[in-house]
């Protein structure tokens, strides 16, 4: 057992392939609390979107090989049967995908959709049901809920599919609510509007949020608690301020200089991190991120012997590095920050 | 003032919308609607824009990949809007295009060395050591190794695609680069990596970029001026610095407001206009104004008349009838005149 609402404990989720062994997910522990929000984020192929998808059950039947303990709320989920996960989601655990076109079905209506999945959960007659999908629709802010729930997917925007597709995903009261990149598909003024809606559902539906993304502004915006991942592992943990005042990995270091702006005045040059994320069949020896780390030279060749440890460096934050958390800071404070400020 | 090496006058491209069984027309998406810029030598001219708002459909007319229905472009003092393919030929040396996409721009049953090199063979150019050099010299140049020419596109990264992709528009040395969304389909990391390189290609090679992306932040990183388009037209146009400290339009104060900033302290005190609802379909905007559905300065005049582009400050020019810092004594003239 756990007091924590959703504990994840070395969480491990393997793919067997004809090439090798697919490491998506390789030790991942993080806690999150009902009315938090944790954003997870990573580059394509960290393993963030397969940790959710694990955490859902998603994966369960699959080829994938999965160990660890998933705690929600009193229960395990990883050794629990797949029937018993899948009575739970939608009910007690939902996901927002990103792309709401391929998410829905396009031949049946949106209200018969979010009609459907609330009849699973509730043995109610269909005209309360469909009650209830006006009122969800209403609620998420789509004009005249009670003729848009006879509407098909493709007669919704992009903007107002993401709504229906949250809607949908509330449908049930989930308490805790998976966001797959739900504004990456958007345009800006409605990623905005999506990113209000989903912060006041939140707090309306007391309901734990984990939100994987790729962007920094987006989590910024959101979260209270960020993991970052790479190659499968989680890097840095920590708060949002911790992420972004006071970041100890380099690649966080390296995740901030890549970005441009608008907030602060140009800087000359954006500061990339050299080469490629790895492949996940293939990960580097030692730390993930030693080929592409500047300050791998500082670590007395332990980079590419022994993978770092994820430890606690002050207060709850925690950084997966072999460089001494002194030189960390002085780095951060004499060789980086100074440059990402720079005008 | 100089001539600029790329005028685009009252640019227009209507799609047709047909329906039945003899393809009758009922209508058209005015996908691009009396665009006029120009782009001077050495400068980076940033599009932008959200989806639907004609921003690649004006990178294609310019590049003559699809057939404008009005109005002109002018390349280097050559009217290139209804050149033949024979006589664009040439032309197209110097103009060339970077596009969006790594994984579908390139042939996956050529190798490196054939996608690079097929510039010099199309347009007849030869080169002094042959082309496996030239390819290799170009390949070294943004940043793969020139061993690698004898690979296929599936062997690399998203990153390195796009760079052998940049490869190619580079092969012929050309003066004006049109990039189509140059870094949206990469991840942050490498997406640094590439914007660098363009920076340091233009330098380098004296390059001419209209760069068009939705992502406010990467234009502002590379762009010298930037245009805002909406529903097909121009709203607004000006220096970098003009644009992202003192937008005019409403529309442009809008969409900065709206980026999110990596920043969680500012997270309480932020003031964000929000617009409401989606950009409406560009096969049926709405009059006057295409913005006074969403903006929250309308009033009556909005809806029966439509703005024209008028420069308000030197170099900054707007399509509003209430634009925002607006200098002190403004004497508004007409775009065009302000040009001559």
């Amino acid at each position: 057992m756990t007091e924590h609402f959703l504990d994840v404990k070395n969480l491990q989720i393997h793919f067997p392939t004809d090439d090798g062994l697919v490491r998506s997910v390789d030790g991942l522990s993080f806690q999150l609390e009902r009315g938090k929000t944790l954003g997870i984020v990573g580059e394509s192929g960290s393993g963030k979107s397969v940790t959710s998808l694990g955490i859902l059950g998603l994966h369960k039947g699959g080829r994938a090989k999965i160990s660890g303990e998933i705690w929600l709320d009193g229960e395990e989920l990883v050794s629990a049967g797949a029937e018993h996960v899948r009575k739970l989601r939608g009910k007690k655990m939902a996901m927002i995908f990103q792309d709401p076109l391929s998410a829905m079905h396009p031949y049946y209506t949106v209200g018969d959709q979010i009609i459907e999945a609330y009849r699973i959960h509730h043995k109610v007659a269909k005209k309360v049901a469909r009650k209830h999908a006006v009122d969800l629709l209403g609620r998420v802010g789509i004009p005249q809920p009670d003729k848009r729930v006879d509407s098909y997917p493709h007669e919704f925007s992009g903007g107002m599919r993401q709504r229906a597709m949250i809607a949908m995903a509330l449908s049930c009261d989930p308490t805790l609510l998976i966001a797959d990149e739900p504004t990456t598909a958007l345009d800006v003024t409605v990623q905005a509007q999506i990113l209000d809606l989903m912060r006041d559902l939140q707090r309306d539906f007391d309901a734990a949020l984990i939100i994987i993304t790729h962007d920094l502004g987006v989590v910024a915006e959101l979260a209270d608690d960020i993991l970052v991942m790479y190659g499968g592992k989680a890097i840095e943990y920590g708060t949002a301020e911790d992420i972004f005042e006071r970041p100890e990995h380099p690649y966080t270091w390296g995740l901030l200089g890549s970005m441009p702006r608008l907030d602060r005045e140009p800087t000359e040059r954006l500061l990339p991190i050299k080469g490629s994320p790895p492949s996940l069949i293939n990960v580097p020896a030692g730390c993930a991120f030693h080929p592409r780390c500047v300050f791998e030279g500082r670590t007395g060749g332990k980079a590419n012997t022994e993978v770092p440890e994820l430890a606690e460096t002050e207060g709850g934050h925690l950084v997966r590095c072999h460089l001494p958390r002194e030189e960390r800071r002085a780095i951060w404070a004499n060789e980086i920050k100074p440059n990402l400020e720079s005008a | 003032m100089t001539d600029p090496l790329l005028s685009v006058q009252g640019l227009e491209k209507h799609f047709p919308v047909t329906k039945g069984l003899f393809q009758r027309q009922v209508g058209a998406v005015k996908a691009v609607d009396g665009v006029s810029f120009d782009v001077f030598k050495g400068e980076t001219l940033g599009v932008v824009g959200e989806s639907g708002c004609g921003k690649t459909t004006t990178g294609r007319l310019i590049t003559r990949l699809i057939e404008p229905s009005g109005g002109k472009v002018v390349f280097e003092g050559h009217d290139i809007t209804h050149m033949s393919q024979g006589k664009i030929r040439p032309l197209r040396r110097d103009m060339q295009m970077i596009f969006q996409d790594p994984y579908s721009s390139l042939n996956p049953r050529h190798t490196v060395g054939a996608i690079v090199g097929a510039p010099f063979r199309i347009q007849g150019v030869k080169t002094e050591h042959g082309v496996k050099k030239a390819v290799q010299d170009i390949l070294a140049l943004v940043g793969l190794n020139p061993e690698h020419y004898n690979r296929y596109p599936h062997e690399f990264s998203g990153g390195q695609r796009q760079r052998i992709g940049i490869a190619r528009t580079l092969a012929l040395k050309p003066k004006l680069i049109i990039a189509d969304e140059p870094v949206s389909a990469l991840d942050v990391s490498i997406q640094a990596q590439v914007v660098n390189l363009l920076e340091d290609l233009q330098s380098e090679l004296d390059l001419t970029y209209v760069v068009i992306a939705h992502d406010l932040s990467v234009v502002r990183h590379i762009s010298d001026r930037v245009a805002v388009m909406y529903l097909g037209k121009i709203v607004e146009l000006a220096d970098r610095k003009d644009l992202y400290e003192s937008p005019m339009h409403p529309y442009t104060t809008a969409l900065l407001s709206a980026v999110p900033i990596p920043d969680p302290k500012r997270r309480a005190g932020r003031e964000r206009i929000r617009l409401q609802g989606d950009v409406p379909s560009p096969l049926n905007p709405p009059p006057a104004c295409r913005f006074h559905t969403r903006c929250w300065k309308v009033q009556e005049i909005c809806k029966i008349e439509e703005p024209p582009l008028l420069q308000l400050a030197p170099g900054h020019q707007v399509a509003c009838h209430f634009p925002e810092n607006t200098p002190a004594a403004p004497d508004a003239m007409p775009a065009a005149a302000a040009q001559t």
